[in-house]
């Protein structure tokens, strides 16, 4: 559990070539192997309750299914038919994608321009406010809400003048768009605009001189050049949204038509105390989505995220 | 709204620096331009309204409603962008490029405004009013928080989070990610099934692990939590695991450390990956011993981006509320509250604005340095560029 290296006896260098350089003895191999396994029983107990009978979740632990699994009677694929009528999930599931999607692509446009215009234009203010946005990276979500809440429900005015009309946004799909905007970002601009201040200065220079204007130039240059950051903050901002609960359950409402999965899911546990083989089931059927995003662009996600903050 | 793709795209007038100034041709554009740029605008606002419309009904389709909501917010964001562009176009050449740059910009800034800026100050004043924010009360709700049993354990508590969540998660993710890059095959799929759990959701996170802390008393049922299974499997017996103070808290952190871990390694792996094998490959030459390689060499090499990791994790830490929340044993009789759970239910199911906003004050104060010491870091690093 500490950060003790693991020793390992020096080994002579056979040839001293490259790839003898990175290389590990079994101790290495047992060690990895070890927490591998540990950090997937949680996941492993959640997949295997989830297809087992009801009055097998409740007489047995999970792990006595290992013991014996290929006894087809004993696994089921009804906790999950009964998982997605108990509390609307299909429905849940749509609102949530409803909810992610747009989360996702708006604050990523919005930093993306932000992020060149700190990066490749010249105005008063500039470092100003890029300091302020990372400033911003801080501020405790919880602090958000309430405000955000009363400003979604009645506007906001400072004496007869209206700052803020009372848009009533609260419960809506715009409302939350536009919190979970806010929220991420700081950390968006942040990592976008290290990662295309970082793009070569040629390339943009001489896309003025042939005369592209700047929303040509991003558009059609960095955008492209950019995929790996965009997509690993894609990655990042797709989960986090989607497996957010607090947002969805202050903007939208734990009833009602908009609900998502991560509220459903908490009714469920709620209304279903004890009803493993139920929870466990509607539990994968919330994580499918982002695993599948995740190990689809998991290649991105390393390569973008890392990119302007690794080397400095 | 297509008429005004017609305009020729020719090369930028307002070069900044450019050419002599051409006199007489107005720079402005033609008054028809102008319209159809404005009518395209209108129509644009008019088509958003009624989509807006739409999604509130609550009885249409919902998968209508759904695709629509994607299609609308996902595009309406971009269209955004392109008609402020498109009316900067309009305004005189002399200002255009001056202007621009606050079009790329000014989202952003308002987005962040309304929803971080102004709330930071809205919740300073309503800490300083009553219940119902009707009256001031001064700081009634500032001796609430440090005097309150609960909120002085809930202090005690997260501070517990920030120094032991980091500090583990980010041991485990630099010995994994170290001892990963030494593995000749299989790395990809160590790393992901560590990682994998990042993408669970709290609530997810919650349900998997009272599959691992569930208790039954004797006579009502049989324990189907792996680790009383294992109590009982060595012959002793089961325990309460979330129920024993203070030790409850650690086995709360340790949800936490199992979803965060995944992240600090992922990113610390991408660091050791950058250093160059010749490095190492010398250090080895000379006589180097595994532990000295790691320690004097990976280490000091990677401290920027383990400093990096170590403040994402006390900020997330410091904001952890979810793993606590939606445990089903009480937090407060079996001590496990922490600061932003206090405040969500002092705001939320208490109906205290007061003190909620106090709490998320403190709160706040308490990330401040962390701020501070954010700033100073980015201005070292703009240094260097």
């Amino acid at each position: 559990m500490s950060a003790t290296p693991i020793p390992v006896p020096i080994e002579p260098t056979r040839g001293g070539g490259v790839g003898d350089v990175r290389r590990g003895g079994w101790f290495i191999r047992i060690t990895i192997v070890a927490i591998v396994i540990l950090w997937s029983i949680p996941t492993l107990g959640v997949l295997i309750t989830s297809f087992r009978a009801e009055e097998l979740v409740n007489t047995s632990g999970w792990w006595t299914a290992l013991a014996h699994p290929f006894r087809a009677a004993e696994w089921t694929l009804e906790n999950y038919r009964a998982a997605i009528e108990a509390q609307e999930f299909g429905n849940a599931f749509m609102n949530s994608l409803a909810v992610a999607i747009p989360a996702t692509v708006i604050p990523i446009t919005i930093a993306s321009f932000a992020a060149y215009a700190f990066s490749w234009m010249e105005f008063r203010g500039r470092y100003v406010m890029f300091v302020a946005v990372v400033g911003l990276l801080v501020v405790p979500l919880q602090m958000a809400l309430i405000p955000i809440l009363r400003l979604f429900t009645q506007g906001a005015t400072l004496g007869n003048l209206i700052i803020f009309p009372d848009l009533d946004l609260n419960q809506s799909f715009l409302g939350i768009w536009l919190a979970h905007t806010g929220f991420g970002l700081p950390l968006a601009t942040y990592l976008l605009r290290n990662y295309i201040g970082s793009l070569p200065s040629s390339i943009i220079e001489s896309a003025r001189i042939d005369g592209a204007d700047h929303f040509t130039i991003f558009w059609r240059l960095i955008v492209p050049l950019s995929v790996p950051a965009l997509a690993a903050f894609a990655i990042f901002q797709f989960m986090w949204v989607w497996n957010d609960l607090l947002i969805a359950y202050v903007f939208l409402g734990g009833a009602g038509q908009n609900r998502v999965l991560t509220v459903a899911l908490r009714n469920l546990v709620g209304a279903t105390r004890e009803n493993w083989q139920l929870l466990t089931a509607a539990a994968f059927i919330s994580m499918s989505l982002p695993l599948v995003v995740f190990f689809s662009l998991q290649k991105y996600f390393v390569r973008g995220l890392t990119a302007g903050s690794v080397k400095g | 709204m297509e008429r005004t793709e017609e305009r020729t795209t020719g090369p930028e007038p307002g070069e900044p620096g450019g050419g002599p100034p051409r006199p007489k041709e107005r720079s402005g554009p033609s008054p028809l331009r102008i319209a159809s740029v404005l009518v395209g605008a209108a129509v644009a606002v008019t088509l958003f309204l009624v989509a807006f419309d739409f999604l509130r009904q609550p009885n249409a389709n919902r998968a209508a409603v759904v695709g629509l909501a994607i299609v609308v917010g996902a595009g309406g964001v971009f269209l955004l962008f392109w008609v402020m562009n498109r009316v900067v176009d309009l305004v005189s050449e002399r200002f255009r490029e001056t202007l621009r740059p606050y079009v790329f910009v000014g989202p952003a800034l308002v987005v962040l405004a309304v929803f971080l800026v102004y709330p930071v100050f809205n919740t300073i004043l309503i800490s300083f009013q009553s219940q119902n924010s009707t009256e001031f009360v001064g700081l009634d709700n500032y001796r609430f928080v440090f005097t309150d049993p609960d909120m002085l354990r809930s202090i005690r508590n997260t501070a517990g989070w920030l120094i032991l969540v980091p500090l583990v998660a980010v041991s485990i993710g630099l010995a994994f990610a170290t001892m990963a890059d030494r593995l000749r095959r299989g790395e990809a799929v160590a790393k992901s099934l560590i990682f994998l759990p990042m993408a669970i959701s709290f609530a997810g996170a919650s349900i998997t692990w009272q599959l691992v802390y569930n208790y039954r008393p004797q006579g009502f049922g049989s324990n189907i939590g792996l680790l009383n299974g294992i109590m009982l499997g060595l012959g002793g017996d089961p325990v309460r695991w979330l129920e024993i103070q203070p030790w409850n808290n650690l086995m709360l952190m340790v949800i936490m450390v199992w979803m965060q871990t995944g992240f600090a390694m992922v990113v610390l792996s991408a660091a050791i990956k950058a250093i160059p094998d010749e490095i190492i490959e010398a250090a080895r030459i000379d006589g180097a011993s595994e532990l000295q390689v790691f320690w004097r060499i990976i280490v000091p090499t990677i401290v920027p981006t383990i400093v990096v990791v170590t403040t994402y994790m006390v900020i997330n830490a410091m904001k952890v509320f979810d793993i606590v929340f939606v445990q089903p044993a009480n937090a407060e009789t079996n001590g496990t509250v922490v600061i932003a759970e206090r405040m969500i239910r002092w705001f939320f199911l208490l109906d205290h604005n007061g003190r909620g906003a106090a709490i998320a004050v403190v709160l706040f104060v308490a990330v401040v340095p962390v701020m501070i010491w954010n700033l100073r870091r980015f201005r070292e690093q703009e240094a260097i560029r």
